[in-house]
């Protein structure tokens, strides 16, 4: 899960790393409010999840309060590559002497994790690693030697920071390895990292990704999540345990395990491209190795209850899992379905393969259940469903 | 012949007492492969399902010669899991649990490095590795394939199992299922030169999918040091930018990580990409019926 900036500084605050006062404000007289309780000129932020809200408008000064109140109200409500902005920071402005780059993350490739430095901060470092290499710093840090502050010193120096800088840097690197390693977060990202004018170095921005694996010992990062831009359907689903992802198309895709799945949306946009519409997945839906009547049941209720859907594709591999049992419990998900007054009225091909296929097969064909469709292999299927779809829309 | 598992290896089970230790010990067992033991601290001394509890992996060792642990305990324990493998210099570790948190695995990575990588570690968030006929440690159903000479190296388990399924008829030396998380013990490219040095396998699958960069750098070690013939799919084609696909590491972030672009760094280097499972399995076919 990435956070907010807000969310990001008010973790960095806790763990006494310096940021810029601020306070978030939902509606332009709350902003208003927020400037009057700060000092100075401030700086209106658009909260938003994605990079590059900067050149989108998203990021004003502001002279006073009533400043403030009027460009909060030109932020709140843009759309910044697709997010809508629900709420803005109201910050204290800075001033500004140098800007640097510092992040923590996990590099996949070495199976460690990476500080990366630089003295030329504040601008796209993408382009600056890519432009001039040899000035951002990469830095190698095990987990099980970790970043004290005569390491966390290092760093800032192999990213040439300047003498005067060092010591803030440091103690600031030195926290910031804290917050990665005791929030379990896979990326820490500060930029720009500044020298402010009275030789102060703070963190200007922030940014975090959590590590949903860690939910387990990591309890109130529940309350980072962010209700406001959750997709209805998404919500229920992890409401019901369902690993389920919205998409934009109409085929209604249930699966079990996450590379089937995947594949099986893949295949679909693949034959959909043959038919009027070209349809596509409607969603990714996992039910895992289990494939209970209930689970079984659960999914088919949310995939029906988006509107978009024409077709549904059910794509069992019966490995762990026998396809019998797949059958008996998309029998059951039927009469579930029937029984809370939302009967099945969008045609469902299911494809059943691997363990005892043969006798799955044949319990559907026995339930003949309306608008459900037997089909021998994965391709054909999902042409079939991506054609019921072309016909339904 | 196969690789990294046996007919003769002998394979303990770390939480073999728990709901999943349980089933698939059994599982194991059915399917012939050599399950000696499990381990449990606070079972120890006692027998499930007919198996000796040991406290720790060393002394499972020291009792039954195992040189394979398969892994199941809970997310929360895996990390000192693992390391206790480790200290024991077990030769293979196959972590099967799904939801390890990311520092726990790159710590223990860390710490098998450390130690000098004496214990090979496949997973986590893996269905485990079987080789068809000889033995099978991990979720991988036996009865799905037969013994044969395809070698098979994925990050999906149902994906892998429907390969082996479609592929029955051939067969297969050795299937490995690494894992969806984004760090990793074993990766495509330690298989592949696994695969490239067995006598018993003649072609290869790789099964790949959306996020990092494991598929490019196997495409270069292909183009470098692979003379089987390998075929690949990739999965996550449909998959948005910056949301997780079922399995841990499956996203794709900003440009990279994207199935099209594994893609074609695998054709670049000559191997054939099946734009289906089923379409995959057929390019295999051709090869298989070729020799």
């Amino acid at each position: 899960m990435d956070l907010f900036e807000h969310q990001a500084k008010e973790l960095f605050a806790e763990y006494g790393i310096p940021v810029p006062r601020g306070i978030v404000a939902h509606t332009a007289e709350e902003a208003h409010a927020a400037a009057q309780q700060l000092t100075g000129r401030v700086v209106v932020k658009a909260q938003v999840k994605t990079g590059g809200r900067g050149k989108a408008g998203g990021v004003k000064v502001a002279a006073d309060a009533a400043d403030a109140e009027v460009k909060a109200g030109q932020i709140l409500g843009m759309d910044i590559k697709g997010h809508t902005v629900h709420k803005v920071l109201i910050e204290e402005a800075s001033n500004i002497a140098e800007e640097y780059y510092f992040s923590f993350l996990l590099d996949r490739a070495n199976r460690t994790f990476l500080a990366i430095c630089s003295a030329a901060g504040g601008m796209d470092i993408e382009e600056v690693a890519h432009t001039a290499p040899e000035k951002v710093a990469k830095v190698p840090v095990s987990p099980l030697t970790g970043v004290d502050r005569a390491r966390a010193r290092e760093i800032a120096q192999a990213g040439g920071l300047p003498e005067r800088a060092l010591d803030g840097a440091a103690e600031l690197i030195e926290k910031l390895w804290a917050v990665f390693v005791d929030e379990d977060a896979s990326l820490v990202e500060v930029n720009p990292l500044i020298l402010s004018a009275d030789g102060q170095v703070k963190a200007l921005d922030g940014k975090v990704t959590l590590d949903a694996n860690a939910d387990f010992r990591q309890k109130e990062h529940e309350s980072y999540v962010d209700k406001a831009s959750e997709d209805p359907l998404e919500a229920k689903a992890k409401a019901k345990n369902l690993n389920y992802v919205k998409l934009d198309g109409s085929v209604g895709i249930i699966g079990n395990g996450a590379g089937l799945v995947m594949s099986t949306l893949d295949v679909v946009a693949y034959a959909g491209e043959a038919f009027p519409g070209q349809p596509k997945p409607a969603n990714f839906l996992d039910i895992g190795g289990g494939a209970s009547a209930e689970v079984m049941a659960n999914g088919l209720e949310i995939i029906l209850s988006d509107p978009a859907v024409e077709s549904v594709f059910v794509n069992v591999f019966g490995g762990i899992t026998a396809c019998d049992a797949v059958a008996n419990g998309i029998v059951s998900a039927f009469k579930l379905l029937g029984d809370r007054g939302e009967a099945v009225t969008r045609p469902l091909v299911v494809r059943l393969d691997g363990n005892n296929a043969a006798l799955g097969r044949e319990i559907l064909r026995d339930a003949a259940l309306p608008g459900v469709e037997l089909v021998d292999t994965m391709d054909d299927a999902a042409k079939r469903a991506a054609e019921l779809a072309a016909v339904g829309a | 012949m196969a690789i990294w598992l046996t007919e003769d290896s002998k394979i303990i089970v770390q939480g073999i007492t728990g709901s999943e230790g349980t089933k698939h010990t059994l599982r194991m067992l059915a399917s012939g492969a050599k399950v000696v033991g499990g381990v449990n601290p606070r079972k120890a001394g006692t027998v499930h399902e007919g198996l000796p509890v040991f406290a720790t992996v060393a002394e499972a060792m020291a009792a039954t010669g195992a040189d394979v642990s398969v892994i199941f305990v809970p997310p929360a324990f895996t990390k000192d899991a693992v390391k206790e493998a480790v200290d024991a210099e077990i030769p293979l570790a196959v972590v099967i649990t799904e939801g390890v948190p990311i520092h726990d695995t790159t710590e223990f990575w860390a710490y098998a490095t450390a130690k000098g990588n004496k214990t090979r570690i496949i997973g986590p968030n893996c269905p485990g590795i079987a080789s068809p006929g000889a033995s099978n440690a991990g979720i991988i159903p036996a009865d799905i394939t037969t013994p044969g000479r395809i070698g098979l190296v994925s990050k999906s388990g149902t994906l892998t199992y429907q390969l082996m399924y479609e592929l029955r008829d051939f067969g297969f030396s050795t299937a490995v299922g690494i894992g969806g998380d984004p760090v990793i013990g074993t990766t495509h490219i330690d298989a592949l030169q696994a695969f490239q040095e067995d006598p018993g396998t003649d072609a290869i699958v790789m099964i790949g999918e959306i996020g990092g960069d494991a598929e490019e750098r196997a495409a270069a070690y292909i183009d470098a040091y692979v003379t089987k013939p390998v075929v690949a799919y990739v999965a996550g084609f449909t998959a948005p930018e910056g949301k997780t696909m079922g399995h841990a590491g499956a996203i794709v972030s900003g440009s990279a990580g994207t199935a099209q672009a594994k893609k074609e760094a695998l054709e670049k280097v000559g191997v054939r990409v099946g734009k289906t499972p089923s379409e995959t399995a057929q390019l295999m076919r051709e090869i298989m019926q070729s020799r």
